[in-house]
């Protein structure tokens, strides 16, 4: 089917002519359908494909593991103590809901931008964002002394009509933290009832066709339908994009309430959303470069989106550095003994290693993206990706643990060294994020059918001409005689 | 159980009249269960014998976590199945565990027969503790003692304890203690004992007793000196040996060179100006320490109205917490002391140092300053010398105290305490020697355990198979009882009668606050059964030696009773204090002292010896309490390390030759060597090694052994204590120590503040001078009022001497959890106040000082934990307590992260030892804390909910001083003072009113509850030292 | 045994054609007819008549409700319900309550949007006559189609048949319902 799309270059990891385009190409509006949802439907299980998902699944199993042994035990299998109470579950927590953002933040905050180039990439970067999100929220309950006591964060009536302490920063993260998976889901759910039912239209084993139908809720496309759609989808947009800079605001609240000397600052926000939006896009760079790849997407993942990422990367890990130079002018110009003592030991002291690695990582390496060409390196991109990954995490958990090792008192001074259930755990998300978005691209359009439909049919309008021009009613109809 | 068992029975018969008549008769409870029991068959006791013998093994295995002998994670099916069937069993025995003993005992306010269920009673009795009695006064509930506090009329407690005494209260509940005589290895019975130590006895008989030899430690007891002697008398060869591995050798040695005689030396600080402890740890190990740390604090008191400060001179050989109070510190190598003495007196004498002495100049300008303001304080000073010195330094002291007029007003002389006065220093050789000879036929061992405690080169272990018959009686199956043929359980004190005597002489009767948990038995009734004597039983025995003694008053029998009554109802026999003793000096010391040989004084001739100092364990002393949990886990006041004993070392000697924290050496002294870690400790007198004994036990419970390494194994009876040549050879092994407080000083930051006396004067609010400390911050928040109660706490840093008293209380108290070696490693010690120490000055072998600091819940009033605790688990109340509400607790652990001083604890496993046992011992007021809860002080709420009910029953408010916190309550210093801040004249309230009253960390705003006055000191001002 | 005439669907190539033939039938007078576009055509819903858009005020009143419930609830759980002295910060610690209060606003505003947008349109509904028309299985390719019901009020076979094919349709199909 793809024989239709007019494909600039086959051989897209090399020289791209129009890296402009957002398209490689104007499809036909058939051949998008099919070729997005002939992945759901016809194409056969890949060995690389279910390698990649049995790996991801063992991973899960460790998780499984690690969590049944921690409700067996008590959190004192991991490497905490006092006075470092959070190690590396919190640590993980921020990282997890950090790289959920850029999911929202392309679907909602790009689409209000008019950001056409997003369309091919938000449905995956969507789905990315949830699984993340189901990861970063795991770790909240199970860091827990008592995780089955979860629920008493939630205002729920009860008989002793008791209510959470509204004051905590750990009770307005539940609310942004779930706020925000909700929203997340509805905004993916809308933008995809109408490849549903393309699926459905598409589907011929009867199964296929009732759970598709059944997802579709019976979508016509009738005009009236695509109005209120279309509002809806712009309101979700809009309600989402306040949302994404609020959560990681609130997630670094947790921090900046605190009064602990490296917690306690105000530029933690801003700094938090960056960091997020950072490691988001590196994550979007990881999944989208194998992905266009093995299904062939080049023409609907373009190198216009990888370069784009590059330079979100670019921007926010420029941020991130100045957010560290800022802490460091603080830590100087407060003359507060407790935070300058904090900044001196966080880059010399025990943990110094991790810090100078997540300089590295977060703010030196996504440099070399002020080059072209290392923007239209794939091979480099996704290397970097990674790097950012790395460096991301890191900070999270320099963050956590140094603060924590040493702040006031010098006589309650404490290492932290994580365990092998710490590293299982973080593992085992990790192995969990994978393996749903493993199954997700095989059971749902990953990219959104009737948005690449519009944007083709835009393009031929500018470029004139395209495979769906061809045939024209009316045209025919002059001929006529 | 009871003691009956102990009486010979006659032929088993289950005929009706019998068994009748044996009800009637028992002097035991009257609980049987069933006839055979009542029948006392053999069979019946065969079987309720092996139930018991063994179960503290198989329970501390359940107990791993508390014990911390290996990981929680890791009790294995095996170990759980044990510990349900001991559970069972146990359950059995703490049934019977909660009646009370059948004599009649007297409670200290209430008389037993209108006790009510709920209300605790409180029973004065005593404890025996580094050679003198310690009076006390325990909370029995429902007839379980579950608190020990100090007996406010008892001369040695004045109603302070030590954490030795609070944590005693432990070994009376543990699992691990000998609970069956054990013959040869093999369970055995208190009949089948009597019958061969009759037999044997019948033997000795013959010969006088020529065969017999008894050993045991320091006799406090009168009743028991007078056993003692009536046995010798009836076998006149009999040998009785005594031996303390910390004992008062040097003292007596020391006194007889003075003064021909051996006394006991009564000091009173209170009435001294100037102090001089050689080596003299006056507040921590000395006889009457608890006593001589109150003395010394009130004259530590400073306030705005009037200053009250005395001032100490410390020449030590290993730092200890006296040292650190002291305003002139000299860390010295041990042989030195007896030089500086000898010094201090030519000085005093001739107004000049003698040319003889080589000194550094330290040493000289600090015997230049002490001369000085000993000669400026006559009859107002005090010379105090520890057992650790050898006799010279001991008569040198005499002799010091004599010259400055203080016999008399610091210091006085008595008789002294122990019954054993011949020389025990020979004797345990002569013994020894006997062993060996085959001479020493029949060995009776009374609670002491002489296989692992007696010097090393006596090789003790070894002739004890050579004795035909050997007895041993002890709370634990120890290193001895492994040896012995007749191991035979003795009684926790808690569980038996007795009597002892204080510091000063004062007699204590002891009195039973429990029947005894397993079919154990005290020296009284051994000595008893030995003198041929089977039928009488512990009470009996004492009440017979008191109603004699009271007819030798004159006084007729008939008020005895009440006065029995009175005695234990008061916890100390009035006016039975020793009196004074005419010592005179001898001519030797009256005038100049003799010179002694300097040999061992000289520098060693090796440059790379060391000197060895043994030093008794700060928290398991001589290694009798080694199989207590809370003492294991009690961190030692300087070098805050648990579960272990280390080499300490000065960081000076360490750089030197390259040694780290943990790493271990091998101690090559003397021909012997033990392996152990090493530990840099500030303050340590360079070139000397000091190692504390008690720990690397084989035998005798799972919690002790395992722990450290043996010191004993490298001390010899000729140098008891100290001596030269010593070697340290590297290894490349490493043991992580658990050290709760690893960081020394204080990072420049305004925690603990201190300034001399003559800085207060001018400045008293001194404490005030640092940078952003405003008085009382601005806050943006509304004032809560508290017109009625507003708890609060203050905390003098002049008086605390670091003693770890109140931590061990809080413990007790509050029902905190063991955690165990592993878990301390990991930081997870549960203790709810804890002592931080912090060091001063730029030289780590010299720091300017040491600052002891009780750091426990602040309740601040904008507290910073509870604006962060998502389920609202911890809040204000109405009295502004911060309290922590478990029920409600998931276990986030934000408001520890939050908390600025660090004083939250966290359950990260099932800590609370729930084993039958422990669940006798808890305070049924205080929750035990489950798995994955945050927990913290709670000021003991449960202390002060009570006073609030009573007050409110009479209509009234809580007056102050009517309640105190645990802490406070066995603080020998009172440097912790508990009330109500709402009543403007408390003593608290008014403490707060001190100008050097501050907050810790004042600039973050959380505005404390609990402040301390900051601490002054008063040395001499331009000195040297 | 033929059903009910459902209407008449027209499915043209180009979405300009569906939305020109749209413009014609609503010239003429038919009301009761629907457009179907595989993606969204501008100005086709109001071509077929549609006016006035609902959705966006519902999505108002829900935020609005949803930020003053979060409100009220912190503070009556603080306020009224337990007094409680927290930190010694006051009852009412209006900054504190701010971020839970955005937070539900736009829960409620999202959920809002979502649940309404498929309750204006109708949906979910699994079946419509529509879908026997063998045409509209491409709907979501590339066919665009114009539905003219039997209900309409000036439908009539013949002449509605007869327009519809006098459009740019590819094919004119009769639906049945």
């Amino acid at each position: 089917m793809a024989s239709e799309t007019r494909q600039p270059d086959d051989k897209p990891e090399t020289g791209f002519d129009r890296p402009s385009s957002v398209l490689g190409g104007v499809p036909s509006y058939t051949s998008v359908d099919t070729q997005i949802s002939d992945i759901v439907l016809h194409r056969p299980v890949k060995r690389g494909w279910l390698f990649g998902l049995v790996i991801s699944f063992t991973f899960v199993m460790i998780l499984l593991y690690a969590i049944t042994y921690l409700l067996i035990k008590g959190v004192g299998i991991w490497g905490i103590n006092v006075p470092v109470a959070w190690g590396f579950a919190i640590a993980n927590f921020v990282w997890w809901v950090g790289i959920g953002h850029a999911g929202t933040l392309i679907s909602a905050v790009l689409l209000l931008l008019k950001q056409k180039w997003r369309t091919s990439i938000n449905r995956f970067a969507e789905a990315m964002t949830l699984f993340a999100v189901a990861c970063a929220g795991l770790f909240p309950l199970i860091h827990l002394g008592r995780p089955w006591d979860f629920y008493w964060l939630i205002p729920y009536p009860n008989t002793m009509s008791l209510w959470p302490q509204f004051r905590s920063p750990l009770v307005w993260d539940f609310f942004a933290v779930s706020t925000y998976l909700t929203v997340s889901v509805l905004f993916w759910f809308l933008g995809m009832v109408p490849d549903l039912r393309a699926v459905y239209n598409q589907a011929r084993t009867p199964w296929k066709k009732f759970i598709f139908g059944i997802l579709s809720l019976g979508w016509r496309g009738d005009a009236v339908h695509w109005k209120y759609y279309n509002s809806a989808y712009y309101l979700l947009a809009a309600l989402a994009t306040p949302l994404v800079v609020s959560v990681h605001s609130i997630v670094s609240l947790d921090f900046a309430v605190a009064i602990v000397p490296g917690w306690h600052s105000t530029i933690f926000p801003p700094y938090f959303v960056a960091g997020a939006i950072l490691s988001g896009f590196a994550m979007v760079l990881t999944l989208a470069i194998p992905l266009r790849r093995f299904y062939h997407l080049e023409s609907l993942v373009t190198m216009r989106h990888l370069e784009n990422c590059a330079k979100v990367i670019l921007v926010t890990s420029s941020i991130v550095g100045y957010g560290y130079c800022e802490e460091a002018l603080m830590a100087w110009y407060s003359g507060d003994p407790y935070e300058k003592y904090m900044y001196i030991n966080r880059i010399l002291g025990n943990y110094g290693f991790a810090f100078w690695l997540l300089i590295f990582c977060n703010v030196l390496v996504s440099q070399s993206l002020w080059w072209r060409k290392a923007r239209l390196n794939i091979g480099w991109l996704f290397a970097l990706s990674l790097i950012v990954q790395l460096g991301m995490w890191t900070e999270r958990v320099v963050i956590v643990v140094q603060s924590l090792h040493r702040d006031f008192m010098p006589s309650a001074w404490h290492m932290y060294s994580p365990t092998i259930w710490d590293w299982a755990t973080l593992t085992g998300t990790i192995g969990l994020f994978f393996a749903l978005f493993f199954l997700f691209i095989r059971v749902l359009p990953m990219i959104s059918i009737s948005e690449v439909q519009e944007l083709s049919k835009e393009q031929e309008e500018e470029t004139g001409i395209g495979p769906n021009a061809t045939t024209s009613g009316r045209s025919r109809k002059e001929e006529k005689p | 159980m009871s003691v009956t068992d102990s009486a010979p029975q006659p032929e088993p018969d289950t005929d009706l009249e019998t068994l009748r008549a044996r009800l009637a008769a028992t002097q035991g409870p009257a609980f049987w269960r069933g006839l055979e029991d009542l029948a006392q068959t053999p069979a019946f006791q065969e079987a309720a014998r092996r139930e018991f013998p063994r179960l503290g093994s198989v329970l501390a295995e359940a107990k791993q976590i508390g014990a911390g002998k290996t990981k929680a994670q890791e009790v294995s099916r095996r170990a759980f199945l044990t510990v349900m069937g001991a559970s069972l069993a146990l359950a059995g025995l703490s049934g019977c565990a909660t009646q009370q003993p059948q004599e009649k005992i007297v409670p200290y306010i209430d008389p037993p027969n209108d006790s009510e269920p709920g209300k605790p009673l409180f029973y004065a009795t005593a404890l025996n503790l580094g050679g003198c009695g310690l009076g006390i006064l325990v909370t029995s509930r429902e007839g379980r003692p579950i608190k020990i506090e100090g007996n406010p009329t008892h001369p040695s407690s004045l109603g302070a304890t030590d954490a030795i005494a609070q944590a005693s209260l432990l070994s009376l509940y543990d699992p691990d203690r000998s609970q069956a005589v054990i013959h040869r290895g093999v369970p055995s019975t208190w009949d089948d004992f009597l019958n061969a130590a009759t037999a044997q006895m019948q033997a000795e008989q013959a010969t006088g007793g020529a065969g017999l030899r008894f050993l045991s430690g320091g006799i406090l007891s009168p009743t028991l000196a007078e056993q003692r002697q009536a046995l010798l008398a009836q076998y006149p060869n009999a040998r009785w040996c005594s031996y303390e591995p910390i004992g008062r050798e040097n003292m007596q040695a020391g006194a007889q060179m003075a003064f021909g005689a051996d006394v006991n030396t009564v000091y009173h600080f209170e009435k001294a100006d100037v102090i001089v402890a050689l080596d003299g740890d006056f507040l921590l190990t000395l006889p009457g320490h608890v006593r001589y740390a109150a003395d010394f604090g009130r004259r530590r008191s400073v306030r705005k109205a009037k200053v009250d400060l005395n001032r100490l001179y410390v020449a030590e050989s290993s730092p200890t917490i006296t040292g650190a109070m002291a305003e002139h510190r000299l860390a010295v190598r041990p042989g030195e002391i007896e030089e500086i003495a000898r010094a201090l007196m030519t000085t005093l004498r001739n107004g000049g140092v003698s040319g003889s002495f080589s000194a550094t100049s330290a040493t000289q300008s600090w015997i230049a300053t002490l001369a000085g303001d000993l000669q400026a304080h006559r009859g107002r000073s005090v010379v105090v010398v520890g057992e650790t010195q050898p006799p010279i330094v001991h008569a040198l002291a005499h002799s010091l105290n004599g010259m400055l007029g203080n016999v008399g007003q610091t210091v006085t002389y008595t008789p002294p305490l122990e019954a054993v006065v011949e020389g025990q220093a020979q004797s345990l050789p002569q013994l020894v020697a006997d062993m060996q000879s085959g001479q020493a036929q029949t060995l009776v061992m009374l609670d002491c355990n002489p296989v692992y405690a007696s010097p090393a080169d006596l090789n003790f272990a070894a002739s004890l198979p050579k004795v035909a018959f050997t007895v041993h009686l002890s709370e634990y199956e120890d290193e001895t009882a492994n040896l012995t043929q007749w191991h035979l359980p003795q009684s926790h004190f808690l569980e038996a009668w007795g009597d002892t005597r204080a510091h000063d002489g004062t007699i204590t009767l002891q009195q039973p606050l429990i029947a005894p948990l397993y079919a154990t038995h005290t020296p009284y009734e051994l000595l008893s059964i030995l003198a041929g004597k089977l039928d009488r039983s512990n009470h009996d025995i004492l009440r017979d030696r008191w109603k004699q003694v009271y007819q030798a008053t004159g006084a007729s029998v008939d008020d005895f009773d009440l006065f029995w009554r009175t005695i234990l109802n008061d916890g100390v026999v009035a006016n039975t204090a020793l009196p004074v003793f005419p010592a005179t000096l001898l001519p030797a010391f009256a005038g100049s002292p003799p010179e002694a040989a300097r040999a061992q004084t000289s520098q060693p001739s090796d440059p790379q010896a060391l000197d060895l100092v043994f030093t008794p364990d700060p928290t398991i002393w001589d290694g009798r309490f080694a199989n207590n949990g809370w003492l294991q886990e009690l961190p030692k006041p300087l070098t805050k390390l648990t579960w272990d004993n280390a080499a300490c070392i000065s960081p000076r000697t360490a750089q030197d030759r390259g040694f780290t924290d943990g790493e271990v050496v091998i101690l090559r002294y003397r021909g012997r060597r033990v392996e152990a870690p090493i530990l840099i400790l500030p303050g340590q007198p360079e070139g000397v090694v000091s190692i504390s004994l008690g720990y690397g036990r084989t035998r005798g419970g799972n919690v002790g052994v395992g722990a450290g390494f043996n010191a004993y194994a490298l001390r010899t009876s000729d140098a008891p204590w100290f001596g030269t040549g010593l070697r340290l050879e590297k290894t490349d092994k490493r043991v992580s120590l658990a050290i709760t407080h690893s960081h020394h000083t204080m990072e420049g930051r305004d925690i603990v503040r201190a300034a001399t006396i003559t800085t207060f004067q001018h400045n008293p609010g001194f404490v005030h001078d640092h940078q952003n400390d405003p008085e009382r911050p601005e806050s943006l928040y509304p004032e809560y009022h508290y017109p009625e109660y507003a708890w609060a706490l203050s905390i003098d840093l002049t008086k605390c001497i670091g003693c770890n008293a109140c931590v061990t209380a809080c413990q007790s108290e509050n029902n905190i959890a063991v955690v165990g070696k592993e878990e301390v490693l990991r930081g997870r010690e549960m203790h709810w106040i804890r002592i931080d120490r912090y060091y001063e000055g730029k030289n780590m072998d010299k720091p300017n000082g040491t600052y002891f600091m009780p750091v426990a819940c602040m309740m601040c009033e904008h507290a910073p934990c509870e604006l962060v605790c998502p389920p609202g688990a911890t809040l204000h109340n109405r009295d502004g307590l911060n309290q922590m509400v478990y029920n409600r607790c998931i276990g986030t652990r934000y408001c520890s992260n939050n908390c600025p001083y660090k004083v939250r604890r966290f359950n990260f496993f099932q800590y609370a030892d729930l084993s039958p046992l422990k669940q006798l011992m808890r305070n049924p007021e205080v929750t035990v804390r489950s798995r994955g809860v945050m927990e913290k002080c709670s000021y003991c709420v449960q202390r002060i909910e009570n006073a609030k009910i009573t007050a409110d029953k009479e209509k009234r408010l809580v007056h102050d001083g009517e309640i105190t916190t645990a802490c406070a309550q066995a603080c020998p210093t009172n440097a912790i003072v508990f009330g109500n801040l709402a009543d403007k004249n408390s003593l608290v309230s008014q403490l707060k009113r001190e100008p050097h009253d501050y907050s810790l960390l004042s600039e973050l705003n959380t505005r404390p509850r609990t402040t301390y006055l900051g601490k002054v000191s008063n040395p001499v001002e331009n000195s040297g030292a | 045994m033929k059903e009910a005439l459902y209407g008449y669907l027209a499915s043209f190539e180009q979405p300009e054609d569906l939305l020109q033939a749209a413009r014609e039938a609503h010239k003429r007078g038919h009301r009761r007819m629907q457009a179907y576009s595989p993606f969204p055509v501008e100005g086709l819903a109001e071509a077929v008549g549609f006016r006035f858009n609902l959705l966006p005020w519902l999505v108002l009143g829900g935020g609005l409700t949803g930020g003053a419930g979060g409100y009220f609830m912190q503070y009556y759980s603080c306020v009224i319900s337990y007094r409680d002295n927290i930190g010694g910060r006051p009852l009412n610690s209006i900054p504190s309550f701010l971020p839970i209060t955005f937070e539900v606003t736009v829960l409620a505003a999202a959920l809002t949007a979502f649940c309404c947008v498929f309750l204006l349109s109708g949906l979910p509904r699994l079946y419509h006559p529509v879908f026997n028309a063998p045409a509209f299985a491409r709907e979501t390719q590339d066919r665009f189609l114009l539905c003219i019901e039997a209900a309409d009020p000036i439908f009539e076979a013949r002449d509605t048949w007869r327009f519809l094919n006098g459009l740019t349709a590819q094919e004119v199909v009769e639906v049945h319902a």
